[in-house]
């Protein structure tokens, strides 16, 4: 990614130039450019959805370290999709692209986070149905 | 926008233009438009996961509460989700070819790829609407126990969306193929992909988080 263009990208774009001359094509090197960034992003996608459902039917994986290979091949994948399908990179013209993602990123983690630990320590300190139903007799 | 003249000539050493004699970022004035409606788009996305992670939370918290009803692992159909796997993410393939065609404004590729995305996007649904019919018709429907209901809530909201980018993908065909690649309209179906990449990457989670912890672990 060499392009020189002042001011950031948007996410998913990658236009080197804003304008075009009538009737003037874009170069073929900038299409097989685009072409083979989607193909690299479909290969390791599958690749990775395939080692998805192989980890969870195969039972080679010991029990309890599945859910962990699952969520790290998720995570992966959506750093794929991330990369390679919305073109979002670490270049300097994708910082506020970056920047609002890790804002979501961490509200996504303390919504998801914060319910599970909050949830667990509830259902963990609640009292049963059945008990609650006898104290009230 | 402005070019500035670089004293030192540092230009060919400095691919990114770090700052090196450039105009700064704070000084250049108003971004262009496309990177300015993409950009709002992307933070409209964002906010869009984070709503889907509350639906996550509240599924992952109710996931056990089956109501001696069906458990995740007697419901799901590996093999199915895989079907779907595979169609939503050649759909999110296909799209990409058909922004590459737009970028070389050949009208007839990007059609092509829009109508694959929509096929593929089509039969995704088909398969998750049979799912659904195959389940409440079980008697596993929304109303059995709150494990269901939180299921068919972030599933059902997850198919809602792909149901709108449908929508939103034929528009899009419709205002290229009336108007061609007019700024404005080129603007509005780069937004359109940004979502449909979006959605399969919900997907990724979902497939993970509902299916194949629910029927593995």
């Amino acid at each position: 990614m060499s392009e020189t263009t002042h001011g950031q990208k948007a996410p998913g774009d990658h236009v080197p130039e804003d304008d075009l001359a009538p009737g003037e094509e874009r170069d073929t090197a900038a299409i097989l450019r685009g072409v083979r960034g989607y193909l690299v992003g479909l290969v390791l996608a599958t690749v990775l959805t395939a080692a998805s459902f192989w980890a969870a039917g195969s039972g080679l994986i010991y029990g309890p370290g599945v859910p962990v290979a699952l969520v790290a091949l998720a995570v992966a994948q959506m750093g794929v999709h991330l990369v390679f399908f919305l073109h979002v990179t670490t270049g300097p013209d994708n910082t506020n692209n970056v920047l609002a993602l890790a804002f979501g990123t961490l509200i996504v983690a303390l919504v998801l986070v914060g319910t599970l630990w909050i949830m667990a320590h509830l259902d963990h300190n609640i009292m049963p149905m059945d008990e609650l139903m006898n104290m009230q007799r | 926008m402005a070019h500035a003249a670089t004293p030192g000539g540092s230009g060919h050493h400095d691919p990114h233009r770090l700052g090196h004699g450039e105009v700064p970022v704070s000084e250049r004035g108003p971004a262009p438009k496309r990177i300015v409606v993409a950009y709002g788009f992307w933070i409209f996305l964002l906010s869009d996961f984070i709503m889907f992670a509350t639906f996550f939370a509240g599924y992952a918290v109710l996931v056990s509460a089956s109501a001696g009803g069906p458990t995740p692992r007697e419901l799901f159909d590996l093999k199915l989700v895989a079907w779907e796997t595979g169609a939503l993410l050649l759909s999110s393939f296909a799209c990409g070819m058909a922004g590459v065609a737009m970028q070389a404004r050949s009208a007839r590729w990007f059609q092509l790829g829009m109508a694959a995305t929509a096929i593929l996007g089509t039969a995704f649904l088909a398969m998750e609407l049979y799912e659904f019919t195959h389940l409440i018709g079980e008697g596993a429907g929304p109303g059995r126990s709150a494990f269901l209901s939180a299921f068919f809530a972030l599933v059902g909201c997850h198919g809602l969306h792909v149901a709108l980018g449908l929508v939103w993908l034929t528009t899009m065909m419709a205002q290229v193929w009336a108007k061609g690649f007019r700024d404005d309209i080129v603007r509005r179906t780069q937004c359109f992909m940004l979502f449909w990449h979006a959605l399969d990457i919900i997907w990724v989670a979902l497939f993970t988080v509902v299916y194949l912890l629910g029927a593995g672990a």
